[in-house]
């Protein structure tokens, strides 16, 4: 997921842009046709989608490092093979997702430089720690049921190249929220111990992943021109709803319980009222203050440290082989 | 802001999902050279066996229409439904055409 705009300020107006070329680019995105990278843009669509793009790709990266930290002490070999997959695959989704930010002509180091200073966003659910076991289970099922539920709308989303890394994401996530939920369940199947720390990991991530969702409608400045954009299908409080909507009955069906004494099924609404979410927590998250968020941050910078030397040898190399080609020809 | 020139070169890939399909264009990697780029394509793309084959290109070897020209290039064919064999309308007892 990880597509919410978390910077909480309206965007910038476009500096002055033909009216016409304006005109003619928002009645082609009413009319649902796609954008692709060379056609004309106005810079403030530009500008958000390399924005909500780099932040996206951002939380699958940082995204890895909480799983990351269970491959090694994963109860099974079936259960580490799996996890290695899948936080394979969240490596897989941040690199797609950056080659469709660089079709908007921002770099690659760009991008990772804003990850690594602090200036660009991830996830706030990716500042929270992973305590036990049960936490690989509840982020498949929850965080990345969240995610899911936020990127299938955005399969549609007006800018080619995302809506296609899309289309392959969301085939992806699938087996994540599944083999998370399966950890849920044989869990809450196992004996009382496991039980309590099955119900004490979604205890923890039930409110981060309604966070997810980013803060209530009236609260989130850019969603409508977003929503004119196509580049967000529905709004956060629709998504949140949608998701209590479908996880309540999946906690119950294995004897859990989402940690929330508000939490009741309406029947005029048809849909669950729930209570309100901690947002006092979620801006000061999004400002730095996450339980691990320093932790995170010097792992990347770490990783993108150590890795410098192998970057440049490899590019040294590349370049010295194809001299050496040239000369030979 | 970091030099460019220090990113390694970015590669267009193309997958052939199986024998008899064209290769597609599926997304790009960065590697620092040709042998890399195939190595990056293939853990990035074809994780679930989506391919047979592996082309990958470096991006700047890509030469693209315009946008712009988009009209001088592609609707003069509008007006040529001729090409089409919708276009000629033959009794129904004439068979097999």
């Amino acid at each position: 997921m990880y597509t919410t705009d978390m910077t909480g300020k309206k965007t910038a107006q476009p500096v002055a842009e033909d009216p016409a070329r304006v005109a003619a680019f928002e009645a082609r995105v009413a009319n649902d046709e796609f954008i692709e990278p060379k056609d004309w843009m106005p810079e403030a669509y530009r500008r958000t989608l390399i924005r909500q793009i780099s932040q996206h790709a951002h939380s699958e990266i940082v995204g890895m490092l909480p799983e990351g930290n269970w491959i090694t002490r994963a109860p099974n070999l079936r259960r580490k093979a799996i996890l290695l997959a899948k936080v394979q695959d969240e490596g897989g989704h941040g690199l797609y997702l950056y080659a469709a930010a660089e079709t908007l002509g921002v770099s690659r180091d760009e991008m990772t430089e804003a990850l690594l200073s602090g200036k660009a966003k991830y996830s706030t659910i990716f500042n929270y720690p992973t305590l036990t076991w049960a936490d690989i289970g509840a982020i498949g099922w929850l965080v990345d049921g969240a995610a899911i539920m936020n990127q299938v709308p955005l399969q549609r989303t007006s800018y080619g190249p995302y809506a296609r890394a899309m289309v392959r994401i969301c085939k992806e996530e699938s087996f994540h929220q599944r083999q998370g939920y399966e950890i849920m369940m044989h869990l809450a199947q196992g004996t009382p111990e496991q039980k309590r720390m099955a119900q004490d990991a979604l205890d923890r991530w039930w409110q981060p992943s309604l966070m997810m969702f980013g803060p209530p409608d009236d609260k989130s400045p850019n969603t409508e021109q977003s929503m004119r954009w196509r580049i967000k299908r529905e709004t956060n409080d629709e998504l949140r709803q949608k998701f209590v909507d479908i996880t309540v009955p999946q906690a119950e069906a294995i004897g859990l319980k989402a940690p929330d004494p508000a939490l009741k099924w309406n029947e005029a609404r048809g849909h669950y009222d729930f209570g309100e979410v901690d947002w006092d927590e979620f801006w000061a998250v999004v400002k730095g203050d996450g339980p691990v968020a320093k932790e995170r941050m010097q792992a990347r910078r770490k990783a993108w440290d150590d890795g410098a030397w192998v970057r440049e040898a490899a590019r040294v190399h590349a370049v010295k082989r194809a001299a050496a080609k040239l000369a030979a020809e | 802001m970091s030099d460019a020139s220090k990113e390694w070169p970015l590669w267009e890939v193309f997958v052939r999902g199986k024998g008899g399909l064209s290769h597609r264009h599926v997304g790009s990697v960065h590697a620092a050279d040709a042998k890399m780029a195939v190595e990056h394509a293939r853990d990035t793309y074809t994780r679930r066996m989506e391919g047979v084959s592996l082309w990958v290109v470096p991006s700047a070897q890509i030469t693209a229409s315009d946008p712009g020209d988009a009209a001088a290039l592609f609707e003069p064919a509008e007006d040529k439904i001729y090409r089409h064999p919708t276009f000629y309308s033959i009794p129904d007892h004439i068979k097999h055409i």
